[in-house]
């Protein structure tokens, strides 16, 4: 606590992935004074990894796509657990949320009369994903930073310094988030160079974390993903929702070691790239979903004449939601269909000519190329389940992204829940981080405007400074990197893509084991840029996530979206009509049942009466909607 | 101390921490270039053997002085005969400057000669040896931006050799003509076409040219026929390097060439 | 297959430092990140080592590997041979903050005297129409990941301390180039402050920063290059000079 930085703004934005930019933009375009964390150098959020593009119903490819189309598809993927307000706000604000990203210099593909370009995405009924090649995340968050610098240029111009009223810090670790009298009052936490200790004063707080990935073995997030928004809010008082639906993308590299868990993204599959076990078999016809059997084709004929005609021909089952297609890899691995590496064959280089390949998927070449050594126009590659996104996330108002529970705090984005439901349709997150991300920034404008300071006690400040202490009181503990091993080997094995009640259990009790282990960790070394120390905060988050997660997975006793029980195979319509909602005594995680809260009426008319038999109970069908 | 040893920096005393053979590229560079100037020189100076009609050496054409041999003045000899303390300069100098300013503005040659000659840097990652740099703010290297005016320069030149090119295609004088005779060809004329054909590749591989041509343009879709070219000159472009390389060959070849017909008159062999 | 390493790796911070042997395992098709984690999680917990994505994507694991600079991530052990031993560093042109790690601020801080784009002002959302050939070559400089290897190699500032004042550096002059080729961008005076403020007189077209960006961005036959070509439109171009056109364009 020696030596504390202290600053004082009106909002406190927790991570500069698109989400948090956003939010940024928006709070200072209001004239509020914003300060952004990010955990990482600025620009490198996990958000550039996004590669497939931003899904947005702008009807520039098929003018027959519109909000409600997009709406539908997303209730779909999610399997209608997802919060229907937060799917309507997404469905209806994403065109404008990308289509301003162009006033801010973004270039984005181009149709022939010049507008946004768009592609079909798995769970997409129509070509809705702008994207710039496949590296569309990549555009949107340089965009929205050189938004930033272009704010903070105006600053300049009008106060003299270019920080006045956004300041960008850089690699950052924020510990805890402090409240004072029941109301968000700041964060505190350290700077990652130095480790000496930063005390922010700010009435609202953004948290914009992201994911989870990193409590898990094989993964496609970085360091980064390790819950830290997840982690904070529910010790500032939050909830977390469904906690127990993960996105295990289903296809993620198996080998070589160098790119394992590096997603194979799905426009591999829309571009014409077909999935084959190890006896060549194109084993997806075999795992059509019954509610999916009019718009998949059910033949290799008919599949592949849709590359060419979409209107008459239905879609290839390579381009089913990504939840049955992991299933689907799963299941043959497990039949012994699999490759040796545990994975199957992901193929493009026999149906598109290499030089097509290299221009409409050229990220994908040149990494798979340069990172391993292979050539994707001229073998297969080896790919399955990687952990990639997490569907559950801190409980928000849809509107104002306010958590609930908790006055001042918001959450945006990945870290965020309800908007996708039980699974996420790919394109849907960067869309998800535009809409919400500058919802959050309302929410806290209104907030602030309501809500004056909120000074941050001395006896919180110690509280907060002694815990980033502790593991350096420490000796001899435990290493911080060989608990986290352990923890992913749990969580990976006993939480995974498929998962039992008798192992969740195992889980959950392994867990709290780490957890009590973990508070005995102890570091080598000093606080200058130590790894070993920011694991050590890192951990924490995760166990908590972890506890949340299996707890979560062992109550729902039924199958859906990105939560798979062996023992309850089967979705279930009155599980689809409550969330888990996780929240933390302090001592552990505990989570209870919460109703859903019912489509009103002209959301529920949107849908086919017979589609929605499939989910819905009947007195719910017979309702007809809430209003 | 200053560059990677300036303070703050990490404290690792070699001036590089390269382990492949990274000084052999500027080595050969260096010497390439360096006898070529040396012959270059040696010939601007010799002020002889240049001519061996129908052929001319590309160091000497235009031939614009008096001094020049006979029928070796493709656009007439405006310079006249200039003298230093009674030494007649040779022809090659008032012409040498622009071919040679059209290769020392390159954006190629520029990289291969600070890389070898002014070790600015010797390769990449390899500290310099210079205390202070100033790049090309100022003069002379400010110089540069001429580029544009000497590739207008080379153009020229390259219209003037292949006019040079389209001459050898004249025949030995035979008995009972006073002039060559128009379709016959030898060795020399395709040497003399090799020649400016890959001076007019280097000419329309350059920068300028691609900038000139479409890369200047903001809106490549309102001038479609310009962005055709452009993708052309791009292509070309990529590969300017190597067309500055076989040029400068060809040019060095098509003189020595010249030289030797001019003294052997025999060893220029006649297809037909 | 699994096999003995010997790697170099520089240790140290701001006032010392030096380079520390280890022998640490690698198996076959792994990157120099992946056993410098090894060393990390077995044998220097507290090595301080800057990466996020290991895909090559995000660009935070630039180090200089047997004196190259390099993504970590993408530089694959095997094309070592093998018993060469492997050495390396921190970024040479940045300070350093410890072992792995350099004070990249200097880029942040450029990126900020870039003047922003500026979108036509009667242009709606959703109204700008683009062709994609005109999009095409600002897309290219978009690419860019921010790993700021051209920065580091660069020799202007690599070697000369003193022209950070006045040199935005590569991974800068693609930035001026993407918004002075944009086809919307309405600021009009990019050419002549690349020149006179951003120091794109200083580049004398050495290409080591073509060589070493991992996204293979052509920064100077697609970037630099045009730009001092657009710049010699404005202020030394011959024709333009005699027709008395120099000073239509000053505010070009």
């Amino acid at each position: 606590m020696t030596n504390m930085e202290r600053h004082n703004y009106d909002v406190l934005i927790i991570g500069a992935g698109g989400a948090g930019l956003r939010a940024a933009v928006e709070a200072r375009e209001a004239g509020l004074r914003v300060a952004i964390i990010c955990k990482s150098l600025f620009g490198k959020a996990h958000t550039v990894m996004a590669e497939g593009g931003a899904a947005a119903s702008m009807g520039n490819v098929n003018d027959k796509d519109s909000w409600m189309v997009h709406f539908r598809d997303t209730m779909r993927g999610g399997k209608f657990l997802n919060h229907y307000r937060m799917a309507e706000l997404h469905a209806k604000e994403s065109p404008d949320r990308i289509w301003e990203l162009e006033t801010w210099g973004a270039l984005f593909d181009r149709t022939e009369e010049g507008k946004i370009s768009q592609r079909n995405f798995g769970g997409h009924e129509y070509p809705r994903l702008a994207h710039v090649g496949d590296r569309t995340g990549l555009e949107l968050i340089r965009t929205m930073q050189q938004r930033i610098v272009a704010l903070q240029q105006k600053d300049g111009r009008e106060t003299g310094d270019m920080e006045s009223h956004i300041k960008v810090f850089a690699e950052l670790t924020i510990t805890d988030i402090l409240k004072e009298n029941g109301k968000i009052s700041g964060a505190y936490g350290y700077w990652r160079e130095s480790g000496s200790e930063v005390l922010f004063e700010a009435p609202a707080v953004v948290i914009a974390t992201g994911g989870v990935g990193k409590t898990f073995k094989i993964t496609s997030n970085s360091w980064e993903g390790t819950g830290d928004g997840h982690a904070l809010a529910l010790k500032a008082g939050a909830n977390l929702v469904d906690m127990e639906f993960l996105q295990f993308h289903p296809t993620g590299m198996v080998w070589p070691p160098s790119v394992r868990g590096i997603l194979v993204t799905e426009s591999v599959r829309g571009e014409g790239g077909v999935l084959t076990n190890n006896v060549g078999e194109r084993f997806m016809f075999k795992y059509i979903p019954e509610v999916f059997k009019n718009i998949y084709a059910d033949n290799e004929a008919e599949a592949d004449r849709w590359y060419l005609d979409q209107d008459n021909n239905r879609r290839p089952p390579e381009l089913l939601p990504r939840d049955e297609v992991a299933r689907a890899i799963n299941s043959e691995v497990k039949a012994g269909r699999g490759t040796e590496h545990g994975g199957v064959f992901l193929d493009v280089s026999k149906r598109i000519p290499a030089d097509v390949i290299k221009k409409r998927l050229p990220s994908m070449w040149h990494q798979f190329y340069e990172l391993a050594g292979v050539d994707i126009t001229k073998e297969a590659m080896e790919v399955g389940p990687t952990c990639h996104y997490v569907m559950g996330g801190v409980e928000v108002e849809p509107d104002n992204a306010a958590a609930i529970g908790v006055p001042g705090l918001f959450a945006a984005g990945e870290v965020a829940g309800g908007m996708h439901g039980s699974n996420r349709l790919g394109g849907n997150s960067l869309s998800d981080l535009l809409v919400f991300g500058r919802r959050a920034g309302m929410g806290a404008i209104e907030y602030v405007k309501n809500n004056g300071a909120n000074p941050v006690s001395d006896a919180s400040i110690k509280a907060a400074a002694a815990r980033i202490e502790a593991p350096f009181s420490r000796e001899g503990g435990e290493n911080s990197y060989s608990l986290h091993a352990e923890l992913q080997e749990v969580t990976h094995n006993l939480v995974g893509i498929i998962r039992t009640g008798k192992e969740v259990e195992e889980a959950i009790e392994k867990i709290a084991d780490i957890r009590k282990r973990s508070a005995n960790v102890s570091v080598a070394g000093g606080r200058k840029f130590n790894p070993g120390f920011h694991l050590a905060f890192d951990l924490d988050n995760m166990l908590l996530v972890a506890e949340s997660t299996a707890k979560s997975a062992l109550r729902r006793e039924e199958s859906r979206g990105g939560h798979t029980r062996d023992d309850f195979p089967g979705m279930d319509t009155t599980w689809r009509q409550v969330n888990n909602i996780s929240s933390f005594d302090g001592k552990q995680v505990n989570v209870k049942s919460q109703p859903l809260p019912p489509m009103p009426k002209e959301l529920f008319d949107l849908f086919d009466i017979h589609e929605l038999e499939k989910y819905m109970t009947p007195e719910e069908i017979a309702k007809g909607g809430s209003n | 101390m200053s560059g990677v040893f300036s303070p703050g920096r990490a404290k690792i005393k070699e001036r590089t921490l390269r382990t492949d053979k990274w000084w052999i590229e500027p080595a050969i560079t260096f010497g390439v270039l360096f006898s070529f100037i040396i012959y270059a020189t040696f010939r601007a100076f010799e002020n002889a053997n240049y001519f061996a009609e129908p052929l001319i050496s590309p160091f000497y054409s235009p031939c614009l002085s008096t001094a020049c041999q006979d029928g070796a003045s493709l656009i007439g000899q405006p310079i006249g005969t200039l003298a230093i303390f009674g030494m007649v300069i040779s022809p090659a100098l008032f012409i040498l400057i622009f071919p040679l300013g059209f290769r020392m503005t390159c954006y190629y040659y520029r990289k291969a000669y600070y890389r070898s000659f002014w070790l600015s840097p010797p390769a990449c990652a390899v500290a310099e040896p210079h205390e202070k740099y100033t790049g090309e703010t100022r003069a002379p290297l400010i110089m540069q931006n001429a580029h544009r005016w000497f590739f207008y320069a080379g153009l020229v030149f390259n219209v003037l050799l292949t006019i040079d090119a389209v001459l050898a295609f004249r025949g030995p004088v035979s008995e009972g003509s006073e002039v060559m005779e128009w379709g016959h060809m030898s060795v020399g004329t395709l040497v003399l076409l090799l020649n400016a054909t890959l001076l007019w590749g280097y000419s329309a591989s350059c920068h300028t040219c691609r900038h000139t041509i479409g890369g200047r343009l903001k809106h490549f879709s309102k001038h479609p026929f310009r962005y055709k070219l452009w993708t052309r000159v791009s292509i070309l472009n990529h590969y300017h390097q190597q067309f500055a390389w076989v040029s400068l060959f060809g040019v060095a070849f098509a003189d020595i060439y010249v030289r030797t017909v001019s003294i052997h008159p025999s060893l220029n062999f006649y297809f037909f | 297959m699994t096999r003995k390493l010997n790697l170099r790796i520089w240790r140290g911070d701001a006032t010392d430092g030096a380079l520390q042997d280890v022998v640490v395992e690698a198996n076959e098709g792994e990157v120099v990140l992946d056993v410098i984690h090894r060393v990390q999680a077995t044998q220097m917990g507290d090595l301080a080592v800057r990466w996020n994505c290991k895909a090559g994507k995000c660009g935070s694991c630039s180090m200089e590997i047997n004196g190259k600079p390099r993504l970590a991530c993408m530089t694959q052990v095997a094309s070592y041979g093998d018993d060469e031993t492997i050495t390396v560093t921190p970024l040479r042109a940045f300070p350093v903050i410890k072992d792995l790690v350099t004070d990249v601020s200097f880029n942040y801080r450029k990126a900020m005297e870039i003047p922003a784009y500026e979108h036509p002002k009667d242009l709606a959302p959703g109204d700008a129409r683009m062709e994609q050939i005109d999009v095409e070559r600002s897309q290219e400089f978009r690419k860019c990941i921010e790993c700021f290897l051209c920065q580091d190699t660069c020799h202007v500032i690599r070697d000369h301390e003193e022209n950070k004042k006045s040199f935005a550096g590569p991974r800068f002059f693609i930035r001026i180039a993407e918004l002075d080729m944009h086809p919307l961008d309405m600021l009009k005076n990019r050419k002549r402050t690349a020149q006179e403020e951003h120091g794109l007189g200083m580049c004398n077209i050495t290409k080591c920063c073509t060589e070493v960006c991992p996204e293979h961005i052509k920064i100077t036959d697609n970037a630099i290059i045009p730009m001092k070509e657009r710049v010699v439109d404005i202020k030394y171009d011959p024709a333009r000079m005699f027709a008395g056109l120099l000073k239509r364009d000053k505010r070009n």
